[in-house]
């Protein structure tokens, strides 16, 4: 791209961009786009239905639902009701890896499907489905199930829920049916939520096991490429326990329990802060917003949970192992850094990551310029203190916004009213400030951007790398810039904590300052193609 | 040289009187040595009951599901009154699974079974659609040149002109890929105040014509508790003279149009200045 590159500043880019796009698409996108004004109060359209036609990265309800949340959970099958090509598409891809628990079981690697004909979408597939859970059932004996619905299971109307009901009834195991049609809502998130709903009601507070003095949840933390066990090292070292993980290397019986902890910690905000929130209203557990991604945030977030648990010799510990795990991490870091130091990343992903990760970016300097989810709302980028304002869509609405009532024997919050109404004022609790507050000076934030914008902020900024999906990562490639997957991380990871803050910083190194970069120029640049000779008429002549 | 099959379809609201309509035209094609072929598209399969003398049929869909890719055309065609091929495409029980992809799969095996090849020496086929077009699924004989006529049978009643007029918008978005074309309105009389003006100004409104008005005649009932047509339970029968005369209009209809549906005002008017004349 360097030989077309025009470097424009950040409003007069997006304003740039609009240009080619019909007028009404021009509207709606610029809505989109901030040129980030560091200090400013800026707002984001958020959440919206994509436009038709501009290549969106986003996927859909069963991905969010299934592909996300409940399909990391290790002790579950997880049966997909549609076409096979649903569960193919989805098996694996993720590489949110899992564990079977001593003497339990695990079905990650597995792909369970009805893989529906045209003769179940004419008459129904209830029956397959029904017939499915009863084959996995006698060959797996597992402890619970879940039923996901595509898109053609939908709209002829296979009623999954009631399946699941009363399959329940007939095998007494839990079979919990989730209605995550593909076409419902504009992306993932509304599957997150219906994920939410489903394992809040249905797997929560089913085992009142006492928790111990720093008993934790870690929410909305997916175990990619083995996040979550760093995560786990880490905080077993400072004498923190972590009951259960929202979901990645989740286990059933561990969801069953996490009603008893005393904290909920929150990475990824946008897939789960609903468990959250329910969470809180029925047994009276707060949540604090955590990054484990990068050196100096997981520190941040310890001393957070420290804080939190106001106790002497928590305390100490967190500060030992900050800087036990600092120093050695640095000594890894130094060199790399030297190397990195100034250079420019994007960050594309779903809901939280591009924030996460400029904190990564910071640590060994580089810069974030250019950051967008897919689906985040406008709550991920402004923050949390926007959602008054947030407007309720009909795409929204559709899906159930569940209302936790109280629990009159198990609420127990691990502080007085007051304390907690007090943290919360001073934002120590319940509060996420979104990502725009951190993004620097001529940088861009983006929701659900587009193939063209994408393309013209790449040949604007030049970066060094930018951090996207499969979906786009090899046309940044053809484009000649070196791309890293943070959906799954390119079979590499773990990147959270501190051990993944270096093995992050190493393969970003590999990829930046990997020669073969400079080396690449098309066959078209070195010599022409095909000759051609171009005659040129006049709008008269061509009429005429 | 063989001879050109014209493939009909009859559409209209439910109840209208569609499937009665059609075996009785049918019946009197076979008068004149006509060879037909009725297709009934309706999960309820009974679109030749009279034909057969009762719901006599395995339709196309049942016997894919008892027999898989296997079916062969004599499985699911059964001959009826005069000779008339007889298939019913079937589909799931009410409240199960999806009815319109059931019919686009049956159309599409009857098709590739040859059903409508030349060794049956087919003058027509007619295809008698579930009456409220409710998805895609329905409009199947529409599509892809399936059927290349259409009749709509209407009555003076308000909804039934309103599903004449929309089905009409159908045919308009079909005309110019499947080429198919409005061959006229069949009234079947509901006895409502000058309904013979109000269905022809409404044919003519939409730049057809009003084929035939068929009067109301208990005849109809009797035949059908008997399960037959009124020409074949009754053949001297006033009605069924009227039905032979729907026959020979189809059978000489020169008039093949795309038709102009009306915005639902200019129908209420239609409705006003025929339907309330004290």
């Amino acid at each position: 791209m360097s030989q077309t590159a025009t470097t424009l500043k950040n409003e007069n880019l997006v304003e740039e961009i609009v240009t080619r796009y019909p007028p009404k698409v021009a509207r709606k996108r610029r809505k989109h786009m901030v040129p980030v004004k560091p200090g400013t109060e800026q707002t984001i359209a958020a959440n919206a239905r994509t436009v038709p036609g501009i290549i969106t990265q986003r996927g859909c309800a069963y991905a969010g639902c299934k592909g996300v949340v409940l399909g990391p959970i290790v002790d579950m099958v997880h049966i997909v009701h549609g076409p096979i090509g649903c569960s193919f598409y989805a098996w694996g891809t993720r590489r949110n890896q899992g564990k079977a628990r001593k003497g339990g079981q695990n079905f990650l690697e597995y792909s369970f499907s009805t893989d529906m004909q045209p003769d179940n979408i004419i008459f129904g597939g209830e029956k397959k489905l029904r017939k499915a859970i009863e084959e996995a059932y006698e060959l797996f004996k597992p402890k619970a199930m879940s039923l996901h619905a595509t898109c053609p299971a939908g709209l002829i109307g296979d009623d999954v829920i009631g399946v699941g009901r009363e399959m329940t009834e007939k095998l007494g195991i839990p079979i919990i049916g989730f209605a995550c049609e593909g076409y419902k809502g504009v992306s993932q998130s509304a599957g997150h939520h219906l994920a939410n709903n489903g394992l809040f009601e249905h797997v929560v507070g089913r085992d009142d096991k006492k928790a111990g003095k720093f008993a934790i949840n870690m929410l909305g933390e997916y175990n990619i490429g083995g996040d979550a066990w760093e995560i786990e090292r880490i905080f077993e070292k400072c004498g923190i326990d972590i009951i259960s993980t929202f979901s990645g290397n989740g286990s059933f019986d561990e969801i069953a329990q996490a009603h008893n902890a005393q904290l909920n910690i929150i990475q990824c905000h946008r897939s789960i802060n609903y468990m959250a929130e329910m969470l809180e209203d029925k047994f009276g557990i707060p949540w604090l917003k955590v990054n484990v991604i990068g050196l100096k945030s997981t520190s941040k977030s310890l001393r957070k949970i420290g804080e939190f648990f106001d106790d002497a010799k928590l305390s100490a510990r967190i500060e030992e192992v900050i800087a036990e795990e600092e120093a050695a991490a640095e000594k890894e870091l130094a060199e790399i850094r030297e190397r990195l130091q100034g250079k420019t990343a994007m960050l594309f992903t779903g809901g939280s990551r591009a924030h996460h990760y400029q904190a990564l970016f910071k640590d060994l300097g580089m810069k974030t310029v250019v950051a967008g989810e897919e689906f985040a709302h406008r709550d991920d980028y402004e923050g949390r203190k926007v959602i008054p304002t947030i407007k309720i869509d009909a795409d929204s609405r559709n899906i159930t916004e569940l209302k936790a009532e109280r629990d009159p024997e198990r609420y127990h919050p691990p502080k007085s009213e007051e304390e907690i109404a007090r943290l919360k004022e001073e934002g120590k609790l319940s509060e996420y400030e979104g990502m725009l507050p951190d993004m620097v000076e001529n940088s861009i934030l983006v929701d659900d951007i587009t193939h063209l914008e994408q393309e013209m902020m790449i040949a604007s900024y030049n970066p060094d790398i930018v951090c996207s999906g499969v979906k786009d990562k090899y046309i940044f490639e053809k484009m000649g810039i070196p791309s890293k997957q943070l959906h799954n991380y390119d079979y590499s990871g773990p990147f959270a904590g501190y051990h993944g803050a270096v093995n992050f910083a190493r393969d970003i190194d590999m990829r930046v300052n990997n020669p073969v970069w400079k080396m690449i120029q098309p066959p078209w640049q070195k010599r022409p193609m095909i000759k051609a000779e171009m005659m040129v008429e006049t709008e008269k002549e061509i009429r005429a | 040289m063989a001879k050109e099959m014209r493939k009909i379809a009859i559409y209209g609201k439910g109840g209208i009187g569609k499937s009665t309509t059609t075996q009785n035209t049918v019946a009197g094609l076979v008068e004149y040595g006509k060879k037909v072929m009725i297709v009934g598209c309706d999960p309820k399969a009974d679109s030749t009951r009279l034909m057969l003398g009762g719901l006599a049929q395995k339709s196309v869909l049942d016997t894919m599901r008892e027999e898989g890719e296997d079916v062969e055309l004599d499985d699911v065609l059964k001959p009826g009154y005069g000779g008339v091929m007889c298939v019913e495409s079937g589909g799931p029980e009410p409240g199960v699974g999806c009815a319109g992809r059931g019919i686009i799969t049956a159309i599409n095996l009857l098709e590739s079974l040859g059903a409508y090849e030349e060794q049956h020496d087919l003058d027509y086929a007619f295809y008698d659609v579930l009456g409220d077009v409710v998805c895609g699924g329905f409009a199947m004989p529409m599509r892809e040149g399936k059927a290349k006529e259409i009749y709509i049978v209407v009555s003076g009643e308000m909804m039934a002109m309103y599903a004449a007029n929309n089905i009409s918008k159908g045919i308009v978005k079909f005309a110019e890929s499947g080429g198919i074309r409005l061959g006229g309105l069949i009234c079947n009389s509901r006895a409502v105040d000058r309904e013979q003006d109000l269905i022809s100004n409404f044919a003519k409104e939409l730049g057809t014509q009003m084929i035939y008005f068929v009067p109301r005649d208990n005849m109809v009932q009797k035949a059908e508790i008997h399960r037959q047509t009124v020409i074949e339970f009754a053949p001297d029968a006033a009605q069924a003279e009227h039905y032979r005369n729907l026959s020979k209009a189809i059978d000489g209809n020169k008039m093949q149009v795309i038709p102009k549906p009306m915005p639902i005002e200019r129908l209420e008017e239609l409705l006003m200045d025929y339907g309330l004349f004290d």
